[in-house]
């Protein structure tokens, strides 16, 4: 990883502005939250991650304008044919045949279609499925960290217990008892999810509650719960934001691999795992229709990683050599 | 270092009794009737009120779970309602596939990853570190499930007939019936004899046939690269950062001011302290190598584990997802427990604390 500048500059000079007035000490920094954010964005990796991310927002924004056809659209009448390779006027196919960058499916459609509008659900079943794992994690965690005793064995016990199982085996045990469909593979993909955010925010829980501030807090009589939303939840809140974020790109890839165990999206919904799924027998024979949904999951996956990475380097000091 | 190990055996306990609970549960709220499962659909209402009896399911839960408790402690995992044999049998057949797939891909992930986490600290900031760590990112974000298509795609199609060529599925070419070891040599079978047996590489290098062996090394090769790409792209990751990290500290330039060569200094003195975190990586990848395992070998047509309990999920085959899934889930609390033991002799420090 590159090293990075200091973002906040030398607290003993006083900034001036370029009026050549002394700021105040209150004007100095741009607060916590905008100077972790500028130093994730002098990392190369988080650059290359975000310029990925927002590509596929846009493509799952505006995928109705993008798309040519409708996901769904069936274009045998069109004079194309079932798994018909690619066909693209720039490298020499015929323009009298109609363009069709990523050629046509199984079932006669747009394969480039239902590949943009695929980025909607990969995107947010995978942020869903985070927030769901992180809020649900993140409660435990603070009160098996901040109160601890029973709480504390009861919590970390069962979360040993739901680390325990591989991610995926539980998750498609999960969805067994659930039914299949994407509403509860994201609820499965979640609760597997659970048990690490519940261990990270506990152990920065455990070290923030001995720290100083806290104890000068409870000199004053402030209440529990208030020392705990106050004061040791946002100082516990940065190896979360980098957990979460690289646990979209696990939760991206788990949700697009139960849709290819046939457990999470159904057909005809467009979603990558299960477009894969479905041509998954042809690959000998129309290899493009297996390429490209593998191609979009990764980059999606990738992107979440690589910012992961950058808000890493950023923002765990012990990093900043 | 005896009073570690045993504390650390005895936290184990209650997560593997928090296991086997939840595995219980789990296969009593699965949606269905269990006698339509292992009957069918067609079994009459007098049929499944003597199935459900026979079976003890009106019993209450705590009841069910004691009787269930009971065979496990004498490893009777029940029986499979598809395929009308003890689950056990079962694991017996398809566990050593399994097996042998995530060993060779592991093996494969740390010769592949620990050095190239060395070339990268080594020559850090420098186009290889950059070339490597994008390959570590791109292999961490690939699907395992599109990975070993591509690979098939690769190897058996647009390398057919050249010396490349590897088959795309299957654990030997189909129609070879390799005989068990212990038939050759005269002995009669027991399970842990037939378990022994179904591990294809030990069982024809224990009968020297070399041909065998071949076979099926060679069907091995693509689900290993396969499901061994994320864990070498872990590994390679962990080994160049607490590398860089070693090689910062000042008995590393104590080492280098006493003048021993370079190689002698990443080697000797820096690598053996910085490979701990990795070893720690490498107990932990395990429950993702098996997790990779149940989509390599839907893949490549391996009846192992995963294959095994997809199969047995869409054929409501509910004894079997229970048993294997419990087998795996006791098999990675001890590996884990393993890991931990391990780590004691490779850093004298955590048996202190």
């Amino acid at each position: 990883m590159t090293a990075i500048d200091p973002v906040v500059p030398d607290p003993f000079e006083p900034p001036i502005s370029p009026q050549g007035v002394e700021l105040g000490p209150t004007l100095r920094s741009r607060g916590l939250w905008r100077d972790a954010l500028r130093a994730t964005f002098r990392t190369r990796s988080a650059q290359v991650g975000s310029a990925f991310l927002l590509l596929l927002v846009l493509l799952a924004v505006f995928a109705p304008l993008i798309a040519p056809y409708g996901p769904n659209e069936v274009l045998l009448d069109t004079g194309v044919s079932v798994r018909e390779k690619p066909c693209i006027h720039l490298f020499g196919c015929s323009d009298d045949k109609p363009q069709h960058i990523m050629g046509i499916d199984g079932n006669g459609r747009d394969e480039f279609s239902r590949i943009v509008y695929g980025a909607r659900v990969s995107m947010l079943s995978g942020v869903v499925c985070v927030t769901i794992g992180l809020v649900i994690g993140t409660l435990l965690g603070l009160v098996a960290g901040f109160y601890g005793r029973a709480a504390d064995s009861v919590i970390m016990r069962c979360m040993d217990v739901l680390l325990a199982f591989p991610a995926l085996l539980l998750a498609i045990t999960i969805v067994t008892v659930l039914g299949r469909g994407l509403v509860n593979a994201i609820i499965a993909i979640s609760l597997v999810s659970i048990p690490i955010y519940a261990r990270i925010v506990r152990a920065s829980v455990l070290s923030i509650r001995e720290l100083d501030f806290v104890a000068a807090d409870r000199a004053l009589g402030v209440r529990n719960r208030r020392i705990l939303w106050h004061r040791v939840f946002p100082n516990a809140l940065t190896p979360l934001v980098v957990q979460a974020t690289l646990g979209i790109a696990t939760a991206v890839l788990e949700v697009a691999a139960l849709s290819f165990l046939g457990l999470g999206v159904q057909p005809p919904t467009a979603e990558w795992g299960s477009m894969l799924a479905s041509e998954r027998n042809n690959v000998f024979t129309a290899f493009f229709l297996v390429l490209f949904p593998g191609i979009m999951i990764m980059i999606n996956v990738l992107a979440f990683n690589l910012l992961g990475d950058g808000l890493r380097d950023a923002l765990d000091p012990r990093l900043n050599k | 270092m005896l009073r570690f190990i045993a504390r650390r055996l005895l936290t184990a306990i209650p997560v593997l009794f928090g296991v086997v609970i939840l595995v219980f549960i789990l296969a009593r709220v699965i949606p269905g009737d269990p006698c339509k499962a292992a009957l069918g659909e067609r079994a009459t209402p007098q049929v499944c009120d003597a199935y459900t009896e026979r079976e003890g399911l009106n019993d209450p839960l705590p009841v069910q779970l004691g009787r269930y408790l009971g065979d496990l402690l004498h490893g009777d995992l029940g029986d499979s309602s598809s395929q009308r044999r003890p689950v056990s049998d079962i694991l017996i057949e398809r566990l050593p596939t399994t097996i042998e797939l995530s060993m060779a891909a592991l093996g494969l992930a740390i010769l592949i990853g620990v050095p190239l986490g060395i070339l990268a600290a080594r020559k850090r900031n420098s186009a290889t570190d950059v070339v490597t760590m994008v390959g570590a990112n791109v292999g961490v974000s690939m699907p395992v499930f599109w990975l070993g298509l591509m690979l098939q795609y690769l190897f058996a199609v647009t390398l057919k007939n050249t010396a490349l060529a590897l088959p795309p599925s299957g654990r030997l070419t189909p129609g070879t019936i390799p005989p068990p070891f212990f038939e050759t040599w005269g002995l009669s079978g027991n399970g842990v004899l037939d378990f022994l047996s179904n591990f294809e590489l030990l069982n024809a290098a224990l009968q020297w046939r070399w041909d065998l062996f071949w076979d099926a090394f060679q069907h091995l090769i693509l689900p290993a690269i396969a499901l061994a790409t994320i864990p070498t792209a872990i590994i390679a990751r962990m080994t160049r950062s607490s590398l860089l990290d070693a090689l910062g500290l000042d008995y590393v330039r104590t080492a280098r001011a006493k003048g021993l060569r370079e190689s002698g200094v990443v080697v000797r003195h820096a690598l053996r302290n910085s490979l701990l975190p990795v070893v720690t990586v490498i107990g932990l990848s395990l429950g993702t190598l098996i997790g990779g395992a149940i989509l390599t070998e839907t893949i490549f047509g391996l009846s192992g584990v995963g294959k095994t309990v997809f199969d047995a999920i869409t054929a409501r085959d509910y004894t079997v997802v229970q048993g294997f899934t419990l087998v795996i889930a006791v098999g990675l609390v001890l590996v884990n427990l393993l890991t931990d033991i391990v780590y004691t002799f490779l850093d004298p420090r955590v048996r202190v604390t």
